[in-house]
């Protein structure tokens, strides 16, 4: 039983990692700020790179050696060693996107931007570590403030701005429908704790009709936050017109802590309340919302990209249709769905931050019309081989790691229904899946086969980037191959 | 020892791609390509008949109950020599890729080592991964050193080859997908009725499933599988992709790539959901069950592929054509569901790859490279018999071998097919004796009038500068490929000793005690 | 001196002729050498054969493919003896017509060569699938024969015999298949042994379920085999291949085309036909005569009405088979115990043999008598010649004794053969045998007109200086003519070897 005060020793040993990380984040604004004010642009880059990363690490450390699994009153932050997982991968996520930013030119203000990203991720390991219906829209909203200050971050540039105002006008509004439906909640239940909401729902077993409008409302505000249709509209634009680097870091680090918290509140809260979208075995209940949402995304999503000429939207498209496939793993409410949906969260990031680390070196060429491609293969070998792995992985290409990811978010939530019930959803993913296969290729094929229209000369990559690409390229096979790596550990036994 | 050929395939690629210089990568590529039909061989020589020979069998992701099986039976066996055989023969007539020569092997060997994975793996995910990694690089093969009609709009010559492999991958993935969806359903049911999670095909085999659960998951698989065999209506991907293929990337995709198609069918769906193939207990326009459609499919197949050769122009596509209705043979015998009949489909699986790589061969490498087109009324006049005749004999022999020629593998392949037919399916075998006339009727065309033309009465004495001759690697790949096809023909038993015992053996149980008569 | 040698001994030989004879003149003393080592080849195993024995000597019998049913199993009776040596002895003519012929490359000469192991292959094969392999073998070789080295219409006319013969093969394989799905064995041997004891019949109904009775299915498959022989002989109405062929390939290739090829047919009819299917050719004897009489008599009157002398001759080959499968059928037609109708079957048979021979030998002569004289005055229409007999008398004369051995005239090769049809028919029908007497007719009648148009008459004066025979041409004449003789005055030679064999057929048939 967690004792119902909290002492301060307790909160500190359990938020070391945050603590550090926030702490770096300080020092990089502050050394920016005072002692590098008149270095170079990339000299001041560097340091605070360093400084930042030397953060996550230590706070990657401090995960590692804060064992004691345990709980504050009132769900309010809940470590278990899945939490921990969630987080390692949110961390290491932080670094490949601070040694992607090595490279950033948009921005004099390089402290702040990086300690944003610190922030941000700060508030993503909040966020994954509560069960607490008020932490859970805070760390929420801390995180989303961040994201809508880094997409507007480039201030040279309107498209930039208009993203980010776009971003937050809808978050915003996503923001006002979630608290809609979790004071909901709070009225069903009287508790902002997610277990206890569960308890207190089944006991009444839910007719309620204004459990359904928290559902739905639940629903929206998330859906809004994961992009999936029709609650998408913001994230064609804000990865177009955000910056490369906060574009990769909004589509990676952020799915994977909104997903998972989704994934908490649906399947531990509204546990009572499934429901089910079985072939002829139909229940009212969250799942079938999420079935809908999840089936839109697909369609929409994949549909959409193959119109695309724009890389970055396309990326955006298919993002959507890849949130379609993780709604999946929450659709399945068990263990296994869990599993693979991080799994499949979490490799999916490593895809895309990898993609939008390509598109980032190939940003100083004014390269953005998947078109503009072309010859990528002499220019640049190698990024075309990244290219090339990250987008056969996020097209679910055995042997690298989306495939995987797929076979075992389908194989779940198949599973989750009695007689096969969903099979009718995971045909439409599979069919789904190999019409996005198209415009995965268009893209490879403009970067492999079409000729370069004149002699351009090879592209200069920065060396911190091409490692960062070719530790995110070998990450997304070593995973396909040996997915096992991973499920030990988030294999919820 | 045999899972070499896929990690000896790998390392070529590797190898090829990192070479410095162009002969070095060829070089290397070949070595590969010959280790890995040596190891074929190796296996040939000491096979005990009726043995499942495992290679390799660790835990993969136990999580899921999936391992790391390889294990080869006759049928594998015959397939991957088939393999060895075709890519070997694949590089000799590659030799004159000058292009982007290092990645163009690298690519060929990354889809050689995927096709010696599919016949080895003995669990179904392995298997769909092996399968997966041969299509990818199929698409850049065809996008980038593709063929490119001479009839082609200026500027838009990449298109209609970029079209094609457009074509072909997207096909090959809407088959995988189905494919995919059906081993999560296997996968799911697997648990369901034993309790324990796996996806090794032994284990799913001796599953009892439900009726009713096969009698969707089978059509589900099978159809996935044969869209990659050329299964009529699902086979329009097929000419389009023979015809814009380089020359070896063709002969591996008539000649290998489609029968991973035939050999998914048979090993995944006929073996693990053999149930699918019972009557239906109701008949719906004749058809009583899922067998009766894929057959007639098939017949159409054979029918409409060689129709539709007869009166094509581009003789590229005549041949493409051809791989059409010969893999309908395929499909008939194994929906005859009887011991002569599938041992006729994988003798024709072998021997369609020896042959189709052998008049690809021709088509492309010999002809096209030399002539620069392909149009029949372009090349009649040539008379080429003439001037290349090792072509004309190659592809007098590859006719007659594509035509069932007795002597030739094609003939045991087909004879056999036609027993089974006769057997369980009679109208069949006759509609398929038909089929195999118009074969002839179409080869023959295509080998009077591309070699035996008539020289046009207006014209002159030379048609211009002769061809470049033969080289040295071309006649050692038709060699290789007609000892091939001429050993299996003369002596068949060399590979039925292989298949039959195979086919005997528990795996196949459930559909000898099924559906099998 | 085995039967698996005398077959690889022209394949091999052909092969050689290929590699060593890029000059003409060793090529062509390469595959005359060859050409004669078969013939003494076929001769030894003729020396070798015991008439006396039934059943089949050399016979050698090794496993091939078991689980296919496919196994090696050679062997020759009379029929094959014969027909080896007749082979043998056509491509050695040939071969011979072909010595000073320009055009015959190595390759032309190795095709005739394969050609004769094709044939060899087929004769002597007791197992359907190789037997099958040699039948279509030797049909590649003479395809392009008549493609590469025939006349102007060459591509019709080799088209036009390649897929009629396919047509019918494909036919042919396809009863096969399903008689084999029957009995389980492809070997010639044992479905002959079978049928005779009614178990064909007994098998195919119970084995084979195609919604018919299992009477019905047995005529399915015996008209299916009946297509492949009846277009490769040919018999009227699958004949319309044969006039073109003959007429575009090159004189030497028609001597291989009615002199062995054609015997291909026949020798289906007595080897398959007959021993398989004796019952559905009792049922089926009335179409079969009908068959038989039109393409004894229809031909006749085609020739007759020809301008080229190939023509002519061609369809007075499809004429000249018309008696030897009139004398099949005879030999099917059920006669129950009767011994004196035995001995007229026996007759026939023995004709039918004797035709087989003759005919080869006639036609053969005839085609090479068109080749000297196309070489020389590049014409082969009957009506530009004439007086010939003036002109060139030795070719006149060696050419009119073919001519009237091919008529029939008594002492020579023709006459022994047809006669003992003739006698041996009318007993048992006797109203085919009568409308077929039509048929000698109308062969007198056209031989005639051609022997008067070309030989006699006035001397066109185009050919005033027309070469007659070389020495070489007449010597090589000498043996074919003194054989004519020979067998016109005492055709033992052949029926003594083939008496053993015919005693046995009408022991199967008579059931």
């Amino acid at each position: 039983m967690i004792p119902n005060t909290v002492s301060y020793s307790q909160l500190l040993r359990l938020t070391w990692p945050e603590i550090a990380l926030t702490l770096a984040g300080i020092l990089a604004l502050a050394l920016d700020l005072t002692v590098l004010g008149r270095a170079s642009l990339a000299a001041r880059l560097r340091a605070g790179v360093a400084v930042a990363c030397a953060g996550c690490i230590a706070a990657l450390f401090l995960l590692g050696s804060s064992a004691p699994f345990a709980g504050l009153p009132a769900g309010m932050f809940v470590v278990t060693p899945l939490t921990h997982v969630v987080q390692a991968a949110l961390l290491a996520l932080a670094i490949f996107t601070l040694l992607l930013s090595f490279s950033v030119r948009f921005t004099g203000h390089v402290g702040e931007y990086l300690a944003l990203i610190l922030f941000a991720t700060v508030a993503m390991m909040f966020l994954v570590a509560t069960q607490n219906l008020l932490l859970i829209f805070v760390a929420l909203e801390f995180l989303s403030l961040s994201l809508y200050i880094l997409t507007g971050f480039d201030k040279h540039s309107r498209q930039s701005a208009e993203a980010s105002l776009k971003y937050f006008l809808f978050g915003g509004m996503s923001a006002g429908f979630l608290l809609f439906g979790m004071s909901l909640l709070y009225g069903l239940s009287r508790s902002i704790e997610l277990p206890q909401i569960a308890r207190a729902l089944s006991l009444f077993l839910a007719q309620d009709p204004l459990l359904w409008v928290a559902i739905v409302m639940v629903a929206i505000g998330f859906g809004f936050k994961i992009a999936a249709a029709p609650f998408h509209l913001w994230a064609p634009d804000a990865y177009q017109g955000a910056p490369t680097v906060s574009a990769g870091f909004l589509a990676s680090s952020s799915k994977v802590a909104s997903f998972f918290i989704f994934a908490q509140v649906v399947t531990v809260a509204l546990a009572p309340a499934a429901g089910s979208g079985a072939f002829r075995a139909y229940a009212p209940g969250w799942v079938p919302t999420l079935i809908l949402i999840a089936a839109l995304s697909m369609v929409v999503g994949n549909l959409a990209a193959l119109a695309q000429t724009s890389l970055r939207r396309l990326l955006a498209y298919s993002a959507i249709g890849h949130a379609g496939y993780m709604l999946l793993g929450i659709i399945a409410h068990s263990p296994r769905g869990l599993s693979a949906l991080l799994y499949y969260v979490i490799t999916y990031a490593l895809a895309v931050v990898g993609a939008f680390g390509v598109l980032g070196a190939l940003e100083p060429e004014g390269i953005d019309r998947i078109a503009d491609l072309a010859g990528l293969f002499r220019r640049a070998p190698g990024l075309a081989l990244c290219l090339l792995i990250f987008l056969l992985s996020l097209a679910g290409i055995p042997p690298l790691s989306g495939f995987f990811a797929k076979f075992y978010i389908f194989s779940a939530a198949l599973e989750s229904e009695p007689n096969l019930g969903l099979l009718w959803l995971i045909l439409l993913a599979v069919a789904m899946s190999a019409v996005s296969l198209y415009y995965y290729l268009r893209v490879l094929k403009a970067a492999y086969v079409a000729p370069a229209p004149e002699d351009l000369p090879r592209l200069r990559v920065s060396p911190a980037t091409r490692l960062t690409l070719w530790v995110l390229a070998a990450l997304v096979v070593l995973l396909g191959c040996a997915p096992s790596l991973l499920l030990n550990v988030i294999g919820l036994r | 020892m045999l899972a070499w050929t896929i990690y000896v395939s790998i390392a070529g690629a590797l190898a090829a791609r990192l070479a410095p210089s162009k002969q070095l990568a060829r070089i290397l590529a070949l070595l590969a390509a010959l280790s890995g039909l040596a190891l074929s061989l190796t296996a040939l020589a000491h096979w005990q008949p009726g043995q499942l020979v495992t290679v390799a069998n660790v835990p993969w992701i136990p999580q899921l109950g999936i391992s790391y099986h390889l294990a080869a039976d006759g049928i594998s066996l015959t397939l991957l020599l088939l393999t060895g055989i075709a890519a070997t023969a694949g590089i000799l007539f590659s030799w004159n890729i000058n292009e982007r020569t290092q990645e163009f092997f690298a690519f060929y060997l990354v889809l050689i080592a995927g096709v010696y994975g599919v016949f080895l793996s003995f669990d179904l995910f392995l298997l769909f991964v092996f399968y997966e990694i041969a299509i990818i690089p199929k698409y850049f093969l065809i996008a980038i050193w593709g063929s490119v009609p001479r009839d082609a709009a200026p500027g838009k010559e990449g298109s209609q080859r970029e079209y094609a492999a457009m074509k072909l991958a997207l096909y090959s993935f809407a088959g995988s997908a189905l494919v995919l969806a059906g081993m999560v359903a296997a996968w799911v049911m697997s648990g369901s009725v034993t309790g324990t999670h796996t996806l090794d095909l032994q284990a799913l085999a001796a599953i009892p499933f439900t009726q009713h659960f096969q009698m969707w998951a089978f059509p589900m698989v099978f159809v996935g599988f044969a869209v990659l065999a050329g299964m009529w209506p699902f086979h329009t991907w097929a000419p389009t992709g023979h015809a814009a293929a380089p020359t070896a990337a063709s002969m591996l995709l008539a000649g290998v790539v489609m029968k991973l198609g035939a050999y998914g069918c048979l090993r995944v769906a006929m073996m693990l959901f053999p149930a699918g193939l019972n009557p239906w207990g109701f008949h719906v326009l004749g058809f009583g069950s899922w067998r009766d459609v894929i057959a007639v499919l098939a017949i159409i197949g054979i029918v409409y592929g060689a129709s539709v050769a007869l009166v094509q122009r581009d003789f590229k596509f005549i041949i493409g054509y051809s791989s059409v209705s010969h893999m309908g043979f395929v499909l008939l015998g194994l929906m005859t569901l009887t011991q002569i009949g599938l041992d006729g489909a994988v003798l024709q699986m072998f021997s369609h790859g020896i042959i189709a790589g052998l008049l690809f061969a021709v088509v492309g490498r010999m002809v096209y490279d030399r002539t620069h087109t392909r149009q029949l009324s372009e090349l009649s006049p040539m008379r080429l018999a003439h001037v290349i005749p090792f072509a004309a004999v190659t592809f007098v022999l590859a006719a007659m071998a594509s035509i069932g020629m007795p002597g030739f593998s094609g003939f045991v392949a087909e004879f056999q097919i036609i027993v089974g037919a006769w057997r369980t399916l009679p109208w069949m075998a006759a509609i398929a004796g038909a089929g195999i006339l118009i074969g002839i009727a179409f080869t023959w065309r295509a080998l009077t009038t591309v070699f035996f033309g008539e020289r046009p009465a207006h014209a002159g004495a030379d048609h211009g500068h002769p061809l470049p001759p033969i080289t040295l690697p071309e006649k050692l790949g038709s060699l290789l490929l007609l000892v091939s096809t001429l050993t299996v023909g003369l002596y068949p038993a060399i590979l039925t000793r292989l298949i039959l015992p195979a086919l005997q053996s528990p795996l196949f149980d459930g559909l000898r005690n099924g559906a099998w008569r | 001196m085995t039967i698996t040698e005398l077959t690889s001994l022209p394949l091999f030989g052909g092969c050689l002729v290929l590699l060593l004879g890029r000059n003409r003149a060793v090529a062509r003393a390469l595959a005359l050498l060859l050409g004669l080592c078969s013939l003494g080849n076929a001769l030894w195993i003729w020396h070798g054969f015991n008439p006396a024995l039934p059943g089949f000597q050399y016979e050698v019998w090794r496993t091939w493919a078991p689980s296919l049913g496919i196994v090696y199993h050679v062997g020759v009776d009379g029929l094959g003896v014969l027909m080896l040596v007749l082979s043998a002895m056509v491509v050695l003519m040939s071969l011979a017509a072909s010595w000073n012929n320009e055009k015959h490359s190595r390759l032309y000469l190795a095709l005739v060569l394969f050609l004769e192991g094709g044939l060899f292959g087929t004769f002597t094969a007791l197992n359907f699938v190789h037997w099958f392999i040699f039948w279509e073998l030797s049909l590649i070789p003479a395809f392009f024969l008549v493609r590469l080295w025939g006349g102007p219409n060459r591509n019709r006319a080799s088209t036009q015999f390649f897929l009629y013969t396919m047509v019918g093969s494909i036919a042919l394989l396809l009863a096969f298949l399903a008689l084999y799905l029957a009995t389980g064995t492809f070997d010639f041997v044992d479905l002959a042994r079978l049928a005779q004891h009614g178990d064909i019949a007994r098998e195919v109904a119970q084995n084979i379920h195609w919604g018919v009775s299992g009477d019905t299915t047995g005529m399915i498959l015996f008209w299916a085999a009946f297509l492949g022989f009846a277009v490769k002989t040919p018999v009227v109405p699958f004949h319309t291949w044969l006039p073109a062929t003959y007429a575009e390939a090159p004189s030497e290739t028609t001597m291989l085309l009615t002199g062995a090829m054609s015997k291909m047919g026949i020798y289906g009819f007595l080897r398959i036909l007959l021993p398989i299917f004796p019952r559905e050719m009792q049922h089926a004897l009335t179409p079969l005569l009908w068959l038989a009489v039109a393409t004894i008599v229809l031909p006749a009157f085609a020739a007759w009405v020809q301008k080229d002398l190939k023509r002519t001759f061609a369809y007075s080959s499809v004429n000249h088979l018309g008696y030897c499968i009139l004398g099949v059928c005879v030999a099917a037609k059920f006669t129950g115990a009767d011994a004196s109708l035995a001995a007229e079957k026996s007759a026939a048979l023995t004709g039918v043999m004797l035709q087989i021979f003759s005919h080869a030998l006639t036609a053969a002569a005839l085609f090479w008598f068109l080749t000297l004289l196309e070489r020389r005055a590049a014409s082969r229409g009957i009506d530009d010649f004439g007086g010939l007999r003036k002109v060139i008398p030795v070719f006149s004369g060696l050419m009119g004794i073919a001519i009237f051995a091919s008529l029939g005239l008594p002492g020579l090769n023709g006459f022994p053969g047809e006669f003992l049809i003739f006698k041996g028919a009318f007993p048992l029908v006797p109203w085919a045998t009568a409308i077929s007497v039509l048929g000698l007719l109308m062969t007198a009648v056209f031989l005639l007109t051609v022997i008067q148009k070309v030989f006699s008459g006035p001397v066109n004066p185009r050919w005033q200086a027309l070469p007659d025979l070389t020495l070489a041409e007449r010597w090589a004449f000498v043996p074919v003519i003194a054989l004519m003789f020979a067998i016109g005055l005492y055709p033992q030679i052949i029926t003594g070897m083939i008496h053993g064999t015919v005693m046995q057929w009408i022991a199967g048939v008579g059931l």
